[in-house]
């Protein structure tokens, strides 16, 4: 709503006596506001938006789209596709227009197959403007055929057909960059050769963005993955261009279908001849590519590292292995040693005991006799000392060593007295009864 | 390395949008053209508008006209009137409309069909939202066949009562079958988009009731036009009124005369019914152009063909009570905005039943003069009332179709949506002598932040005038006729054929609209101004309700300025 709206009512005059500030009064306000929903659509509200989100007032928005507006008409200008035209193409026969060179005649040389149809259509439009045939007149030269014109025409339209532009792009031989020679690339400048070759080359790849040469310190993977491309290289290059017209008359047919036939073989013939040299480019560059022979080594030298590396580890585990061997051996003599000499104690200790078991036994008969088997004064008589005796072995047979050493050491301690030993005698044959090892009653003296 | 590759591959995926109303009976597609316009894409049937029905048999999917067609030998796996269950509830829907196609099953509490879509005799279970895919999927096509160019992109109308579960639903729908939904724009808005953008359309300040009368349900909005912002004030829906409720009458009229004849009820016989639905229709579209049609039906039943003709005062006469629903809805959708037929600037009428040339000429009849009523048999230039919804859909998709989706959604959000709107007009007030007069400057309902320019004229003598910026309001003086009628005032000289002498009946009371001035806002004085200038005044109004005001003599060097304070929160 920049417009005023023009409205044919006559304002009051000035009442008298009316005076205010900078005749400015503000003498109310606007009443409170509904808030409502707007319909996001239409350029007005896309305005508003805009307006919104950036925070702008109404002049700074006009202000800014007004400076978009002059920059985008600028921009349209800017890149002016002005070269200058050579004589001899001027003069070119329109007939020939296979011949022409289509980016030359619409100066776009530079561009090539890098041109978007946009500056083609502006080229063109150029191009028209100064070779016009009612120009031309105006100007007082005259080519009858508008011979210039015309290829001007024939290069837009086929410039501006996708699939007749391909078929020219791909036998554009002045896009072609030859890859360097083996003189040239070793003087330095392998990369930015062979880069422009690749690039040039990379323009009928169906696959795009096609992966750069790169330069020194590229990566391996980026290396391999750049060979690993071109060497499965998917090209639309085509040489249909090149095909002789086939005569589209139809009264030889004959005539007609051999020429087909021979385009046909020729197409293949040069894509397969197109494949090989292509394939002979990658070959070489790669044959000559410093960073594969750096590769190589690095992968060499990483080899080298990895063998010495598992000799040592098999070497320190061999020693481990006998260093663990000698100290099992080790272990197991000292273990024998000690066993042997377990074992010899304990027989020394048994026959030790053995002997003190003899020497003990040899006390308990003894101390019978020494208080002659209990018998108060005179020989005991032979069936007295056969009872007493035997119950001495019924007790020994039962008792253990360190009860019969007790009982030893009690007897020795009674001496010769009977009463005293009878004591010990029946103190132990109570303890073997109480023990279950006899029955009551079993020692008949020492009850 | 193959040698016939010459093939140009697929331009990287370059967003091609188009605008698509889809309708609950018919849907449309439309594409801005290279020379500008928006226009309404034919399919391969050459229909502009494509029914919103798919058929299968034996496998082979039928859409369009030929699904149609359908209803009567395969109605069972015929899907129709689909639109309004998409994102809803089984237990919410209303399954009348399916009565003679494939009716809606219950899967998950969504809703669903059962049909043989495929060659062989299992019964599929098909979701709404599988059916809404395959609908777009084949309207995409049809536009992609016409264009020339893959379309993956679009601005899809919605009634203003989708919620919110619907919308994403048909998001992920139409995301199915391939196409971005760039908006969801709703029906009422894109069908003043339509008008607004046609080249001859001037900016203007507007109230606006869209009247979209559909196959099955009809809904109506009035939307404020402030400055080309549209906001919608009120709307109204009727899910049982729509073209069907005519299609009924013209069956059950032609039924009477069948029955009348043969002594068979037609509507009996399920196939029976839905020929004479399906011709109904086409002789109710008849009788929309030409004031007599004529229906033919073979075997309609038992064998027996029927051919009949019914002129347009009969049909007119038949369906007043369901023509008086319409009007009855409008009237009440005004009144829910809490306005005046005498506020509507235009009437526009949208969808397949406005053709109908009586609703139109009723609506004629309830608003005054200077009301335009944008129909076809009222006006002339009225554009296709079809089509007006995929047209505004076509115009905001060749409007936000550079624009990034993060951009769109920014644009779209409640942050930038919601936004203050006037509550009364902001105009200048002029006293001549005893007169007290008001000139509406920003009108009610604007959104905020406004700003408005305007030049008025000084006295001749020039001088000192004084402008005072005041708010006005609305009101509708009701006057009885006098015997002799008084000269009308000029009430708005924005509108300045207000004036409504035609219908003045003897008996019948003159409604009027007439400003008052409420409530001050501010003064200005303009010294000295040339005999025969002008003055302008530029109001602007922020989004918290401050105004600057700027008053100059036209070609004038000095301008008075000045600031109003907002007003404070506590205030009203």
């Amino acid at each position: 709503m920049a417009s005023a709206q023009v409205f044919n009512i006559t304002l009051p005059a000035l009442p008298e006596g009316w005076s205010a500030d900078k005749d400015f009064k503000a003498v109310g306000s606007v009443s409170a506001a509904t808030q409502r929903n707007l319909e996001p659509v239409g350029p007005h509200f896309l305005a508003h938006a805009r307006r919104k989100r950036h925070q702008r007032t109404f002049s700074e928005d006009e202000r800014i789209q007004a400076q978009q507006n002059v920059k985008k008409t600028e921009e349209d200008e800017d890149d002016e596709i002005s070269e200058p035209e050579d004589p001899m193409m001027l003069s070119r026969d329109a007939k020939d227009w296979k011949a022409q060179d289509h980016y030359a005649v619409l100066g776009l040389s530079k561009y090539r197959w890098r041109a978007t149809p946009e500056q083609i259509k502006r080229a063109h439009r150029k191009k028209v403007l100064r070779h016009h045939p009612d120009k031309k007149a105006a100007m007082g030269q005259t080519d009858e055929n508008d011979n210039f014109f015309k290829c001007i025409q024939k290069a837009t339209e086929l410039l501006l057909d996708p699939v007749r532009r391909r078929q020219f792009d791909s036998v554009d031989e002045a896009a072609d960059v030859e890859p360097p020679t083996k003189k040239e690339a070793a003087k330095g400048n392998f990369y930015k050769l062979w880069s422009k070759a690749f690039v040039a080359e990379g323009r009928f790849s169906k696959k795009q963005p096609v992966p750069t040469l790169g330069n020194e310190d590229s990566t391996k993977e980026e290396v391999e993955g750049f060979y690993d491309f071109w060497y499965n290289f998917d090209s639309w290059r085509t040489f249909e261009y090149l095909d002789e017209d086939v005569p589209d008359d139809n009264e030889n047919r004959d005539q007609k279908r051999h020429v087909e036939k021979k385009n046909a073989n020729a197409r293949r013939k040069r894509k397969t001849e197109d494949n090989t040299r292509l394939r002979h480019m990658i070959d070489e560059c790669l044959a000559n590519d410093e960073r594969i022979k750096k590769f190589r080594q690095q992968a060499r030298a990483g080899k080298d590292k990895k063998r010495l590396e598992k000799e040592a580890e098999a070497k320190r585990l061999a020693e481990e292995k006998e260093k663990a061997r000698v100290e099992e051996e080790q272990r197991k003599k000292e273990a024998e040693e000690t066993a042997k000499a377990d074992r010899e104690k304990t027989k020394k200790a048994k026959e030790a005991a053995k002997n003190a078991a003899k020497k003990n036994k040899r006390v308990l008969k003894g101390a019978v006799k020494e208080v002659n088997y209990f018998v108060e004064g005179g020989d005991a008589s032979a069936g007295q000392v056969d009872a007493v005796l035997g119950d001495v072995e019924l007790l020994m047979s039962k008792i253990d060593h360190e009860e019969l050493a007790a009982l030893a050491e009690s007897l020795t301690a009674a001496g010769k007295d009977g009463a005293a030993v009878k004591a010990a005698y029946a103190a132990q044959a109570k303890q073997l009864v109480e023990a279950g090892k006899l029955k009551e009653g079993e020692l008949k003296t020492f009850a | 390395m193959s040698d016939e590759s010459n093939s140009v591959p697929a331009e990287a995926p370059e967003r091609f949008a188009i605008g698509i109303s889809f309708g609950n009976s018919s849907s449309s597609i439309a594409r801005i053209s290279p020379e500008g316009k928006a226009e309404v894409i034919a399919n391969e049937e050459g229909d502009r508008q494509i029914p919103s029905v798919l058929s299968y048999i034996e496998g082979e999917e039928y859409h369009g006209t030929q699904a149609k067609a359908q209803l009567i030998r395969n109605p069972k796996n015929t899907v129709a009137y689909f639109r309004d269950y998409l994102g809803k509830n089984y237990k919410s829907i209303d399954a009348t409309p399916c009565h003679q196609s494939a009716h809606p099953v219950q899967v998950d509490s969504t809703v669903a069909f059962s049909i043989r879509d495929t060659a062989s005799e299992d019964v599929n279970t098909v979701t709404v939202s599988e059916i809404t895919t395959r609908h777009l999927r084949r309207l995409k096509q049809s536009a992609a066949d016409f264009i020339g160019k893959e379309v993956n992109a679009a601005v899809i109308t919605v009634p203003t009562d989708f919620h919110d579960a619907q919308r994403e639903a048909l998001i992920a729908a139409a995301k199915e079958a391939g196409i971005e939904v760039l908006q969801l724009i709703h029906e009422p808005v894109a069908a003043v988009m339509a008008y607004d953008a046609r080249p001859e359309a001037t900016v203007a300040d507007k109230l606006v009731v869209v009247a979209d009368l559909g196959g099955t349900r009809s809904d109506v909005a009035v939307i404020a036009c402030r400055g080309g912002m549209y906001t919608i004030l009120a709307t109204a829906h009727d899910y049982e009124l729509g073209g069907a409720s005519l299609d009924q009458i013209i069956i059950d009229h032609f039924a009477k005369e069948f029955i009348k004849k043969h002594k068979v009820d037609p509507r009996e016989n399920e196939r029976g019914l839905a020929k004479l639905k399906l011709e109904g229709e086409a002789t109710r579209k008849a009788l929309s152009l030409g004031t007599n049609a004529s229906l033919s039906i073979e075997s309609l039943t038992d064998g027996i063909d029927f051919s009949s003709t019914i002129n347009r005062t009969r049909y007119e006469l038949l369906s007043s009570k369901v023509f008086a629903q319409f009007t009855d809805l409008i009237q009440q959708v005004i009144k829910k905005a809490e306005l005046d037929v005498l506020d509507i600037d235009e009437v526009i009428f949208s969808g397949g039943a406005s053709h109908t040339p009586k609703i139109a000429h009723l609506a004629r009849n309830i608003f005054p003069e200077k009301t335009a009523i944008l129909a076809p048999s009222t006006l002339i230039t009225a554009l296709n009332p079809s089509e007006l919804a995929a047209r505004g859909a076509a115009v905001q998709a060749s409007l936000i179709q550079e624009f990034d989706k993060e951009d769109i959604e920014q644009s779209i959000h409640p942050m930038v949506t919601a936004t203050p709107h006037l509550r009364n007009a902001i105009g200048v007030q002029f006293v001549s002598g005893e007169d007290v007069d008001f000139q509406p400057l920003l009108n009610a309902e604007t959104a905020l932040p406004a700003r408005r320019t305007a030049q008025y004229s000084v006295p001749k003598a020039g001088g000192s005038v004084f402008v005072r910026v005041c708010e006005g309001v609305r009101e509708i003086k009701v006057t009885k006729p006098e015997p002799k009628p008084k000269a009308e005032k000029a009430s708005d000289a924005e509108e300045d054929d207000s004036d409504f002498d035609s219908d003045e009946d003897e008996e019948e009371e003159i409604r009027e609209t007439v400003w008052k001035t409420d409530k001050a806002i501010a003064e200005l004085a303009v010294k000295d101004v040339k005999a025969g200038g002008k003055v302008e005044l530029m109001v602007h109004v922020n989004s918290d309700l401050g105004l600057q005001i700027t008053v100059r003599e036209v070609g004038g060097q000095s301008a008075v300025r000045g600031a109003v304070e907002s007003p404070k929160p506590t205030e009203n």
